[in-house]
């Protein structure tokens, strides 16, 4: 069983939670920008969490299939056609053998992802299918899909149309609030700029792709005066070269902090003032250019309780399509 | 050396050794990153280890942040006891200094650069004090270094040099970071030499390029079949100048299957070697003869 790639999209990739474990040497452990969009995509149509689908960022691509299929389509908002017909999102409907499967424009949020019954099953690279193409690495010969390419997907467990109740799924509100925990280098900042960089609003700048998102709109960073230590380089935003972790906020030369994702960088010689806690890293994969945003600061206890509220809803949606 | 812990977010814990880059401060984030693998602490998914700091990735389902970090301090007094002495290897890396490649590059790139009217190795040169790009490629090239970090893209390995502090190279990054670096680069910024091990975006000076590769996804590459990531953190490199014609023979012999690095098993020993840098460093060469 297969589909064809009629068109690709903008940046179609292949994607699953990630291979962890490399980050060690350079290779981040990748995967769906959106996890929680992915995860209940593929309950939607009876795979494992983890199976690997389509993340498509601002386009939808457009697929025929070879066989009856179960898909799903969740994340961004975006019309969904099976030969010209609608199809609801957050549901699973089946698309049948020759028939096409394709996208109108995008009307919220920035990437859809897409399950098949039985899940992508192309080779498995360091344990997960996800696609990285810096390190040329899973998907198709680890780049994005392109047109022509036949992609395989496994058995199916169910034929099962069904649709999901969305008041299960987390509201978003606007501006958009990334909620921080502050440490790292944070003290390499002046009191006056640690507060405006709560205080000002953010926009998303175009530089914003899966190994990191890119703000501008506020105040550059104010540093605290010292001699640069041996090694760090001349820029009061280097340091010694250090590890970055998947969240945590740089901001080069003091200009634009960058929030690293799931394709981030492993290390290197700016500082980082924090990162964005782990239950918002999702919504950041939802996030277009020029989107407003707000960065929030949250105590180790609200960022555990958050991380909490996302696994229960979860869940929930897990409770509601068994 | 003063030890710093702080939370990255609520999934890790960053342990920075020393503001500053010392190969003792590598020895100490060695050692403690040693100790907290072997302590198999439930929750820790990943440690990652870089110049002078690391960061371990742990579950907060599983332990509590609190708990992690207290387990992590309490293994600091193990670290700073113990043997700054490593089994590595000397590897030799050929490169083809001034090549057409790295400069069509970073002239492409003239624009982000601190002297826009050189090259970048005129400018490091110059900086660095030496009178001819010659002195300062004898200087970057006859005396070993040292993989103190890999990581920032895939397997791209961070290198100090072993040799006295004033002797060390240092050079600032490009103004902002050019958007393209070929393939198997040799660069260098603050104290750091890389390899930019693919090709991708890079703000470090080049002034090289090596026909070995040190990263394939293919797994096709001869040395490259059981692992696709060539370098270790500990690692001793040797670079080797070669000409066109030496590169592309080897380039060709990597092609066909036939190429193999030159490696030797050594030890390095921190204290030998502050003891008697040149003596250390030539014994750690004299291995490669061997070979």
């Amino acid at each position: 069983m297969a589909f064809k790639v009629v068109k690709p999209g903008l940046s179609t990739t292949v994607q699953d939670l990630g291979r962890p474990g490399y980050f060690h040497l350079g290779i981040p452990e990748g995967g769906a920008m959106d996890r929680f969009a992915l995860r209940v995509a593929n309950m939607l149509v009876g795979n494992d969490e983890g199976a690997a689908g389509l993340e498509a960022v601002f386009m939808g691509p457009e697929l025929t299939f070879d066989a009856d299929t179960l898909v799903a389509v969740t994340g961004a908002e975006m019309p969904i056609f099976v030969d010209g017909e609608p199809r609801e999102g957050w549901s699973a409907f089946v698309v049948k053998a020759g028939q096409t499967l394709r996208f109108g424009f995008l009307k919220a949020g920035a990437r859809i992802y897409i399950a098949f019954g039985g899940g992508i099953a192309t080779p498995l690279a360091l344990g997960s299918r996800s696609t990285y193409p810096i390190g040329a690495l899973g998907g198709i010969d680890g780049r994005a899909i392109a047109a022509g390419d036949v992609v395989p997907v496994g058995e199916a467990t169910t034929m099962t149309e069904r649709s999901l109740d969305r008041g299960l799924l987390a509201p978003v509100s606007v501006p958009v609030s990334l909620r921080v925990l502050t440490g790292l280098y944070w003290h390499r900042l002046t009191p006056a700029c640690q507060a405006r960089f709560f205080a000002d609003e953010w926009v998303v700048a175009p530089e914003a792709d899966r190994m990191g998102y890119r703000f501008r709109g506020g105040a550059p960073m104010e540093f605290v005066d010292r001699e640069q230590p041996f090694g760090a380089g001349s820029d009061p935003s280097n340091i010694v070269d250090g590890c970055y972790s998947y969240g945590s906020i740089q901001v080069p030369g003091g200009q634009e902090p960058i929030v690293l994702h799931r394709d981030a960088v492993s290390g290197g010689g700016y500082f980082t003032l924090g990162a964005v806690i782990s239950a918002d890293m999702d919504l950041i994969g939802q996030l277009q250019p020029n989107t407003k945003v707000r960065f929030t600061e949250v105590t180790m206890e609200e960022a555990l309780a958050a991380r909490a509220a996302r696994r229960d809803r979860l869940a929930k949606l897990r409770a509601a399509l068994a | 050396m003063k030890t710093r812990y702080s939370f990255g977010g609520d999934e890790h814990v960053y342990v920075e050794i020393d503001e500053e880059m010392s190969l003792e401060a590598f020895f100490i984030a060695l050692s403690l990153r040693n100790a907290v693998a072997e302590a198999e602490i439930p929750g820790v998914t990943e440690i990652c280890p870089a110049n002078a700091s690391f960061e371990v990735r742990f579950d907060p389902d599983v332990i509590a942040p609190e708990e992690i970090m207290a387990r992590i301090k309490e293994l600091e007094h193990k670290a700073e006891v113990s043997d700054k002495r490593l089994e590595t290897r000397i590897i030799e890396i050929p490169v083809y200094f001034q090549d057409p490649w790295t400069h069509e590059t970073l002239m492409r790139f003239r624009e982000r650069h601190q002297d826009p009217t050189g090259s970048d190795l005129d400018y490091a040169a110059r900086i660095n004090g030496y009178d001819s790009v010659e002195a300062f490629l004898e200087a970057f090239h006859s005396q070993p270094w040292f993989v103190s970090m890999v990581g920032f893209v895939a397997g791209l390995p961070f290198l100090y040099q072993l040799v006295e502090r004033e002797k060390q190279i240092q050079v600032p990054k490009y103004l902002r970071p050019r958007t393209d670096t070929p393939k198997l680069s040799v660069g260098i910024g603050g104290c750091f030499a890389c390899i930019y091990s693919v090709r991708g975006a890079g703000g470090y000076q080049l002034f090289g390029i090596t026909p070995m590769p040190i990263y394939d996804p293919t797994q096709t590459v001869s040395y490259l079949k059981d692992f696709m990531v060539f370098f270790r953190p500990g690692d001793i490199v040797k670079w080797k100048p070669v000409d066109r014609a030496e590169y592309e023979r080897i380039e060709a012999a990597v092609a066909a299957g036939t190429y193999t690095p030159r490696i030797a098993p050594v030890t390095f020993d921190l204290d030998a070697f502050n003891a008697d840098i040149a003596g250390t460093n030539a014994n750690l060469m004299e291995a490669l003869n061997g070979i």
